[in-house]
């Protein structure tokens, strides 16, 4: 593994062949696709569950699924979803691949420790594919208490040790990033030449360190309830089940943040390169990261509005969420600011990029909404909770994950995908995705309860909707997914910089990098997003 | 991944990893990792301590009897032996900087023996509340805890039945200090593995991150033990 002069460098895909080569590799670059893959397949079995369901769902009566596996498959559906794509995909793919190579690194600071978090979470992996093989598991993901702790007859201990386990491989990634991107970067990269989307893996990797723990102590309360008969959150014994939510969302909210904040980051990377413009108000952005990690540790009570927590309470954890909308606001108007004017051109990534903007908006907006405590009673457990996050998540977040995979393709794997169907496979998946989900918005106003396998014949128009949108957006992911694999073999080299974008990634790594990133010395004198620097438009 | 061979612009130290461009910015970058580790350990054991909080609102009495069967003379024991492995780590980190490998070696030492001990001390305590029948479901029983509560009540207070809430303190309980252990025993594996290292001969006086790294891990484990002796023995 020398790099002295003699030899041509090898890059990061052609240095080692062998499967040892990969498994054993501290390559953040090679860990960054073994990522990819392991979340793909988490992916597909996450869509296959919905897939299931969504047929279920398209007639008001049961006939595909039993009541028992109809629960057991949306529950798979939600914690695959959750644990094993949403929240490891952009860090996990993209943030190990990108961070060390945006800020002039070689590697990130912990390399071994690195591929430690991917068998940590591949170990989480088993567990949770273990249980749906058992049989499933009919919580919900959220493993509420005392259901989940002592009546539920499926297996918790499994599925929750899954997630246990994945968690450390969220603390361990978050660690190695902060610590990478506090002690690795590049001479002259200082704060606020940094690319945002270093700052939105920074804010992620803070929720990650600090969140992550109290979601491992709570589930393993749960556990010793189980296994041991422990009573923490069991109301026979004195418990509280109440106490269960707040010690869970206390996560799982800012756990939503880990989830779109890496989204944020991307967008401005994809935003400021196809419209040609520095991001509008780049401090603005980059500290709103900050803000949104930071208050959105303080929202969680508005899960429990309707559960026993204070009125009083709820109030502040009411206005907090209120709170947070600010900083979200000035991300969407900074981003919109930026598109003024700006020379926008609509390639694939391009095109997630703008659907993320306007299906994030219609999430947050939706957000705020519930975030009101007299319309959420009203709303509370109904499909409109249903559409709202997944407007968030599915149209914020998994649009986003597209945008960058599309985007940062051609850096990954030096090839370029084919552009016509990329683009045919967004406008798919946008359109596939709001007749999926606008739908339920309507049918949760109207009062149709989430998690019913069986309901009144006046929401089936809604639901038939619903699954038909659902097949739609199957189809464009099935598009996108064979575009970008057929791009492996058949795809045109993409060179250096075929966007001709700004970044370290793109301006001093080859594509595919080579595997130590950089073969000279790196000095950074600009600033993010410079699109008037005439160096990135020279061909290398 | 050969040192020699990096013919770059700086020079490698033996023990510098060939992705950190200096060894200040590997010794910066381990310090800090360490530190936000202990900050995440915080916030895994800060869980416990907010359920200990709110259950200590709503059930005091099942607190104040709970932790009067407690035995405050092996809690007070531990406590000291504890401090005592922190000192003697603390001797093994001074020993690192003065390049005194038999130093490293015999502190290491103490501090597992002590850590024995503490754990023999946590054995009986175990034991004697397994006895009573004072571990919930596994072989709670009711009646034996409400004897064991009266026998160790003070002489003018009288105790009829069971406070409620009591099963939630000893869950607590044996959770807390169970996770206690189990980070304890997670030390002993860590220092076994520095020991070997240092027995060896892979630290020097400029070079020695693992033995002050596991100094600042013990020294975490300790104050856990510092927080948890009062909050579940002396309330």
């Amino acid at each position: 593994m020398n790099d002295n002069n003699t030899t041509p460098p090898l890059n990061y895909l052609t240095n080692g062949h062998t499967v040892k080569s990969w498994l054993l590799t501290v390559d953040h670059k090679r860990i960054g696709i073994l990522y990819l893959i392991a979340m793909t397949c988490f992916f597909l079995i996450g869509a296959t569950a919905a897939t299931l369901f969504r047929l279920e769902l398209a007639t008001h009566n049961a006939n595909v699924l039993a009541n028992d596996t109809y629960n057991r498959l949306f529950t798979m559906h939600g914690i695959i979803m959750v644990f094993f794509f949403l929240i490891p995909a952009v860090p996990g793919v993209l943030g190990n691949f990108f961070v060390p190579l945006m800020i002039g690194a070689k590697d990130v600071a912990f390399p071994r420790l690195n591929l430690a978090s991917w068998y940590i979470y591949m170990a989480g992996g088993l567990f949770t594919l273990a249980a749906i093989i058992g049989g499933g598991i009919d919580t919900g993901w959220t493993f509420y208490t005392p259901y989940s702790s002592v009546y539920a007859d499926s297996h918790v201990i499994l599925a929750g040790t899954g997630v246990f386990i994945t968690g450390f491989s969220s603390i361990l990634t978050g660690l190695n990033f902060i610590v990478t991107i506090h002690k690795m970067r590049a001479p002259g990269l200082t704060w606020m030449r940094l690319p945002l989307f270093i700052w939105a893996q920074y804010s992620t990797a803070i929720i990650n360190v600090l969140g992550t723990p109290v979601l491992a102590i709570t589930l393993l309360l749960v556990l010793a309830e189980r296994v041991l008969g422990f009573g923490i959150f069991d109301p026979q014994k004195g418990g509280d089940p109440v106490l269960y939510q707040h010690m869970f969302w206390f996560y799982s909210h800012p756990a939503v943040y880990i989830m779109i904040l890496p989204g944020f980051g991307v967008v401005s990377e994809v935003l400021a390169c196809f419209s040609r413009k520095r991001i509008y108000g780049y401090e603005f952005v980059a500290f709103s990261s900050l803000a949104i990690a930071a208050i959105g540790f303080f929202v969680w009570g508005h899960h429990m509005f309707t559960s026993s927590q204070s009125p009083y309470a709820g109030l502040i954890f009411s206005i907090l969420t209120y709170l947070v909308g600010i900083p979200t606001a000035i991300k969407i108007f900074n981003w919109t600011a930026t598109l003024y004017k700006g020379s926008v051109q609509l390639s694939a990534p391009m095109l997630y990029t703008l659907g993320f903007i306007g299906l994030f908006l219609v999430g947050g907006l939706t957000g705020l909404f519930l975030a009101t405590k007299a319309i959420n009673v009203h709303l509370h457990d109904t499909y409109f909770v249903v559409a709202h996050f997944h407007y968030v998540m599915v149209g914020g977040m998994m649009m986003a994950w597209l945008a960058g995979l599309h985007f940062w393709w051609p850096k990954m794997f030096g090839k370029l995908y084919n552009e016509f169907w990329a683009r045919v496979g967004a406008v798919i998946i946008f359109f596939g995705f709001n007749f999926t989900f606008f739908p339920q918005f309507i049918a949760g106003y109207m009062g149709m309860p989430r998690r019913y396998h069986v309901y009144d014949i006046e929401y089936q128009p809604f639901q038939m909707l619903s699954t038909a949108g659902a097949f739609f957006m199957g189809i464009g992911l099935i598009i996108c997914l064979v575009t970008l694999v057929s791009s492996l073999i058949t795809g045109k080299a993409s060179g250096k910089n075929p966007w001709k974008a700004t970044g370290l990634e793109w301006n001093y790594a080859s594509s595919p990098p080579d595997t130590h990133n950089f073969t000279v010395p790196i000095k950074v004198d600009v600033e993010a997003y410079d699109y008037t620097d005439e160096r990135i438009y020279q061909d290398a | 991944m050969s040192h020699a061979a990096a013919s770059t612009d700086h020079e490698h130290k033996p023990y510098q990893q060939h992705h950190f461009e200096s060894m200040e910015q590997q010794t910066q970058s381990t310090l800090l990792g360490i530190w936000l580790f202990m900050a995440q350990e915080i916030l895994f054991f800060g869980g416990l301590f907010a359920a200990y909080t709110v259950y200590r609102i709503l059930y005091p009495q099942a607190w104040a009897m709970g932790a009067g069967t407690q035995n405050v003379f092996l809690g007070m024991v531990n406590t000291i032996v504890l401090i005592g492995s922190s000192l003697s780590i603390v001797l093994a980190v001074h020993s690192a900087r003065h390049n005194d490998k038999k130093g490293i070696l015999k502190w290491f030492a103490l501090t597992l023996l002590l850590g024995l001990v503490f754990f023999g001390v946590k054995a009986i305590e175990y034991g004697t509340k397994w006895d009573h029948q004072l571990v919930p479901g596994l072989n709670w029983d009711d009646g034996h805890a409400l004897h064991t509560i009266q026998e160790h009540a003070p002489k003018n207070v009288e105790i009829n039945e069971l406070p409620k809430g009591i099963q939630l303190y000893y869950s607590l309980y044996f959770v807390m200090t169970g996770m206690h252990a189990l980070h304890m025993i997670i030390g002993f594996g860590l220092a076994i593995w520095i020991m070997i290292k240092a027995a060896r001969g892979r630290f020097n006086a400029e070079y020695y991150p693992h033995v002050e790294y596991f100094g600042l891990y013990w020294h975490f484990v300790d104050i856990v033990w510092i927080f948890l002796f009062p909050l579940l023995y002396l309330v």
